[in-house]
């Protein structure tokens, strides 16, 4: 996808943040590797976001370093664009352009920040979108849309500039199970297809099944992490296993 | 998307309802128009029988004078309509400059801003008529080479100088309405802050103010009649002009029935377009 030859796509160092005497991230040390999906799980609070939103610059970090594709990004005179443009990120709330169609929501990137021209573009949207099963969406506005569609116009104009890396950060938080359950669908497609993908979620039912590496944070630290396999079946730490006694289902 | 029911027969519990909705209606509309008549009549019994009528009819609603006075009147409605439908354009470009500019953030354009801010603050402050006043006697007395001395033009300059600055804090509510995560999510795409600004911020900003900016045209409308302090020739300065050698003041009433006929349209029309805002926005709030 990139320049970029070997190692891992990106890889954090003792990374630390806090908001005045609040610390929310204490030495987080992660490496995500081509290919990972990597799933960040507990408990609201824990650093999650925090820890994508740190990993995209959109917040200055305390200490420690950020690697992305060997280039140590939290160095302040870093070009914050240039990072962002090879990063993909969906929140929460989609934050879709209300004012543009889903077609030009998935093209002023490409064609203002890439330079891709604009029959290019739309005919790549298209082909996005016809894959998320938003064919006959493109010329709709965002406010037509369900959350869920919304929320996959959001993720097809993450993946429009082919990001080296996707940061999803509880994309499906705010949709019903029926909704979330497309969206989901749309994340076992880019995992199949190879994605590079950190996110925060919820839904453990999708980290046991798709991820390649499950991170349990605790109170700002990585406090246990290795295939879902191990996360689920055999959890070393205390706090691992009364987190997910509360949030899997009694089987 | 409901199923076809070309069946369907209203009941007679539903018949019953339309016709008593029918009647309650017909009563309301019936006691809104008594009460405008009882109410309008007064006042008109009210002016007409106070003990000054004769003499105020005389001197503001004198048909003979209304037309005597209407052809320089209209001659001078003309500058004001050209006063208006020259400075708006004007207004509109300075206000936007002077509110971007105070939303930058780069350094460099720290001085920039400070005037702007520093612009806003002073215009918003000065009545417009010392602006008026200001320019169209204090400019000329510079004796500067090249600037024109025709009040027509320092009075228009005055206008855009002082609506620039109300016109710039409407777009920069506008602007500062925006969602901040509009624009996170535009820099998590790569764009840079202009660009953010250019194809996110302004496009949906803009067509929010558009209600209070109408709002701000209206009242600019009116005080074109404001350029009569420094002797442009407008509709105003015709009428005082007529009142001052004819001893009447029906010129006066005159212009102003003009005003109100050209804000009128403009006013309803800002009306519809507030309405129309607000159901765009609530269907986008589903």
């Amino acid at each position: 996808m990139t320049g970029h030859e070997s190692g891992p796509v990106l890889r954090t160092e003792e990374l630390r943040k806090a908001y005045g005497d609040k610390v929310v991230l204490r030495g987080i040390d992660l490496v995500v590797e081509p290919h990972d999906v990597i799933c960040l799980i507990g408990s609201s609070g824990s650093g999650k976001s925090t820890l994508l939103r740190c990993l995209d610059l959109l917040e200055d970090i305390d200490d420690g370093a950020i690697f992305f594709e060997g280039e140590d990004i939290s160095d302040p005179r870093v070009d914050a664009r240039a990072v962002r443009r090879r990063m993909g990120v969906v929140f929460q709330s989609y934050n879709l352009f209300p004012h543009l169609s889903v077609l030009e929501n998935l093209t002023l990137a490409p064609r203002k920040v890439h330079g891709v021209d604009k029959a290019t573009a739309e005919a790549k949207a298209r082909e996005l979108l016809a894959r998320f099963g938003l064919a006959d969406k493109v010329d709709e506005h965002p406010d037509r849309l369900s959350g869920g569609q919304q929320q996959r116009v959001a993720m097809a104009r993450a993946i429009a500039t082919d990001p080296a890396l996707l940061l999803l950060d509880e994309v499906t938080a705010a949709l019903d199970p029926e909704l979330t359950g497309e969206v989901l669908a749309i994340m076992r497609q880019l995992a199949l297809d190879g994605t590079t993908m950190v996110l925060a979620t919820h839904e453990m039912a999708f980290a046991r099944d798709v991820a390649t590496k499950v991170c349990f944070l605790h109170d700002g630290a990585i406090l246990e992490q290795g295939p879902p396999a191990e996360i689920f079946e055999r959890p070393r730490e205390e706090r691992t296993r009364q987190f997910l006694r509360r949030v899997l289902p009694a089987s | 998307m409901s199923i076809s029911d070309g069946s369907w027969v209203p009941s007679d519990q539903q018949v019953q309802r339309d016709a008593l909705r029918r009647r309650m209606r017909l009563r309301s509309a019936t006691i809104a128009s008594l009460a405008t008549v009882v109410v309008l009549g007064l006042l008109i019994v009210g002016v007409l029988t106070s003990p000054g009528w004769p003499r105020v009819k005389e001197t503001f609603f004198s048909w003979d004078d209304a037309k005597a006075s209407f052809p320089a009147v209209i001659k001078g409605f003309k500058l004001n309509v050209l006063l208006f439908l020259i400075a708006e354009p004007l207004i509109l470009v300075l206000g936007a400059l002077v509110a971007v500019v105070r939303s930058t953030n780069a350094a460099a354009l720290f001085p920039l801003r400070l005037l702007a801010v520093f612009y806003t603050d002073l215009f918003r402050g000065v009545p417009t008529l010392l602006v008026v006043i200001l320019a169209g006697f204090g400019i000329p007395a510079l004796q500067l080479q090249g600037i024109t001395n025709d009040t027509f033009w320092l009075g228009l300059f005055a206008l855009v100088l002082s609506y620039g600055a109300y016109v710039a804090e409407v777009f920069r509510s506008g602007i500062d309405s925006i969602h901040p995560s509009q624009v996170a999510s535009a820099e998590a795409l790569g764009l840079s802050h202009g660009q953010a600004m250019r194809y996110v911020v302004l496009p949906q900003a803009i067509r929010r103010v558009v209600p209070p900016l109408l709002n701000d045209f209206i009242s600019l409308q009116k005080d074109t009649a404001l350029l009569s302090a420094i002797f442009v020739f407008e509709a105003l300065f015709a009428a005082q002009d007529y009142a001052a050698y004819n001893f009447n003041y029906t010129s006066i009433v005159v212009v102003a029935v003009l005003f109100v006929a050209l804000t009128i349209p403009l006013a309803r029309f800002t009306d519809w377009m507030g309405r129309r805002m607000m159901r765009r926005e609530r269907a986008g709030a589903r």
